[in-house]
């Protein structure tokens, strides 16, 4: 039986510039794994190697179909919903605009409807400020959006770039049990990139650390968290 | 008083037409970062197609209508064949594939249909408006027609999935993908409704300016001069600004002594200059409330 999502020997280059050297990653549906590693180590990249934004070589399958090669658009209409770095807010337009744009794939306007209203009864905020531009959301809200909007692909797989970024922590503490629930109410699979490796290190139940472009360690994410080594050398707390 | 109404609406007019000329700019500049110098051309070119269906004797609206579709197909082709490939090319590429674009179309009408002037007819004529002295029935349709259209147009962007999803690929094209928009399409859509805006522009002010290649030199200029004023990247701006110097055209040309046909347009220049150097942003164009 094959993993739900797996990727093999992937070499990604930025223009000349090799960003990843044959990495080789693999996740069970259903499960929460995390990308750990330092500044400039290759886990957007390999975000970005996976959603077909960047020069890739290797293969990449999703529950046993090929993705690698496909476009992005077609990559996401196949159900992976991608957060990437920064968020990727459409900041002029509405929180309703927003979360209508991570629908866009889907056709079923009664379900897209209900999907709304469910969003703004998982984060209340969402509602106070639906017709306000997205721009004008505090950080933690933004955040909150993004994972609504990403929720509004019904997604089989989830990517998120460092959601935990700029927030307070108290924030991040909600957010991170929102991710949570989502993960065993909704069943959506999760792949997440983290600096903050203790609280993810919590979430998820697999782990891979990232160095210059290659895998430099992976296992049980309570393992990885015990490991004193791998904490002083790549996690640094 | 009669009189300052009359040129006010008849400026209104040719704003509307200028409106139309600047939304155009405006929509392409806002999907790929580039002014389209060649969007005179194109409408100049789309016109000349018209006139040539009712040469071969097919009627006014039909006509009319079939352009605006031949003329959105164009764009559609135009981005395909010639921008998309630049898409990542530096800016004085494209400044070149805009300045190709326009000579091979200015050339072209000039070679097919040659320079002489040609009438183009008025699809209502030119009577008194509702038997009033102060607009013309053709004033009238300027106006009425263009409205309607800037009308639909901004129920197509505010309501529709695919107006939503032109609005995110401009914007923000990788995240656009990354909801799963296919930006290359919205682009050529956007070349397509701009390529159509300006059609409908040409047609309504051949009659006026008659039917000539160099025909829409100075209405690209004032649609510049419009799009400028509003900001550049504001839909809503740029109609209000085609509006408003329609409107301080005719009335500076009618009221300001010495100011002759001749020196309008440098006049309408010299405004747009002036607001730029108290408000660079235009007068519409606003600061994005945003937070990082
Ligand atoms: N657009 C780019 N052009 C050239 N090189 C790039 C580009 N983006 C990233 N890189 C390089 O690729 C390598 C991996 O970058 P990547 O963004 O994947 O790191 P990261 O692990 O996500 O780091 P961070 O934690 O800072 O986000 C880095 O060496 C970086 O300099
Ligand atoms: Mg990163």
């Amino acid at each position: 039986m094959s993993a739900f999502l797996e990727a093999k020997d992937l070499d990604a280059f930025y223009g000349q510039v090799q960003a990843l050297h044959g990495l080789s990653l693999s996740m069970e549906r259903g499960t929460i794994t995390t990308l750990l590693g330092a500044n400039g180590a290759g886990k957007t990249t390999t975000l970005r190697a996976i959603c077909n934004m960047i020069r890739t070589s290797g293969t990449i399958s999703l529950n046993g179909q090929r993705i690698s090669g496909r476009s992005t658009e077609r990559i996401v209409e196949m159900g992976v919903a991608h957060v990437p770095q920064g968020r990727g807010t459409f900041t002029t337009l509405s929180v309703d605009e927003n979360l209508r744009l991570g629908a866009m794939t889907r056709t079923d306007h009664r379900g897209i409807e209900d999907d709304i209203e469910k969003m703004f009864a998982r984060f209340p905020i969402l509602k106070k400020r639906r017709s306000q531009q997205a721009g004008t959301l505090s950080g933690g809200e933004q955040q909150m959006l993004a994972v609504a909007r990403a929720l509004m692909l019904r997604p089989q797989l989830m990517l998120l770039d460092e959601p935990s970024f700029g927030l307070a922590p108290l924030v991040v503490q909600e957010l991170f049990e929102i991710l949570g629930q989502v993960n065993r109410d909704d069943g959506v699979s999760i792949l997440v990139v983290e600096q903050n490796a203790q609280l993810a290190l919590k979430i998820a139940t697999k782990a891979y650390v990232i160095a210059s472009g290659r895998i430099a360690m992976s296992g049980a994410a309570e393992e990885i968290a015990q490991d004193d080594e791998v904490r002083k050398s790549y996690l640094g707390y | 008083m009669e009189l300052l109404i009359g040129q006010t609406l008849s400026g209104l007019a040719n704003g509307a037409i200028y409106a139309c000329i600047a939304l155009a700019l405006v929509m392409i500049y806002k999907t790929i970062d580039h002014l389209n110098i060649a969007q005179g051309e194109m409408a100049m070119i789309s016109t000349f197609f018209a006139w040539q269906l009712m040469e071969w004797g097919v009627p006014y609206w039909p006509a009319f209508f079939l352009t605006i579709f031949v003329a959105f197909c164009g764009g559609v082709a135009i981005d395909r064949v010639l921008f998309r490939p630049l898409a990542k090319a530096p800016v004085l590429t494209h400044l070149a594939g805009f300045v190709a674009l326009f000579m091979i179309l200015n050339s072209v009408a000039g070679l097919v249909w040659d320079f002489t002037i040609k009438p183009f007819p008025y699809p209502f004529g030119t009577s008194p408006f509702l038997g009033s002295s102060l607009i013309s029935t053709h004033q009238a349709a300027m106006i009425g027609i263009s409205m309607v259209l800037l009308f639909l147009l901004y129920l197509f962007f505010q309501f529709t999935r695919i107006g939503l999803a032109m609005r995110a690929a401009a914007t923000l094209p990788e995240s656009a993908r990354l909801v799963g928009i296919r930006t290359g399409r919205m682009v050529s859509l956007g070349w397509g409704m701009a390529s159509a805006i300006g059609a409908v522009a040409g047609m309504l002010i051949a009659p006026v300016v008659f039917l000539e290649p160099n025909m829409m030199a100075g209405i690209l200029l004032y649609g510049f001069a419009a799009a400028v004023l509003g900001g550049l990247s504001s839909p809503a701006g740029a109609v209000a600004g085609g509006l408003l110097v329609g409107v301080f055209e005719n009335l500076v040309g009618t009221f300001v002594p010495g100011v002759g046909h001749e020196i309008k347009l440098p006049l309408a220049l010299a405004l747009i200059i002036a607001v730029l150097a108290l408000k660079p942003n235009g007068l519409f164009g606003r600061k994005i409330t945003q937070r990082v």
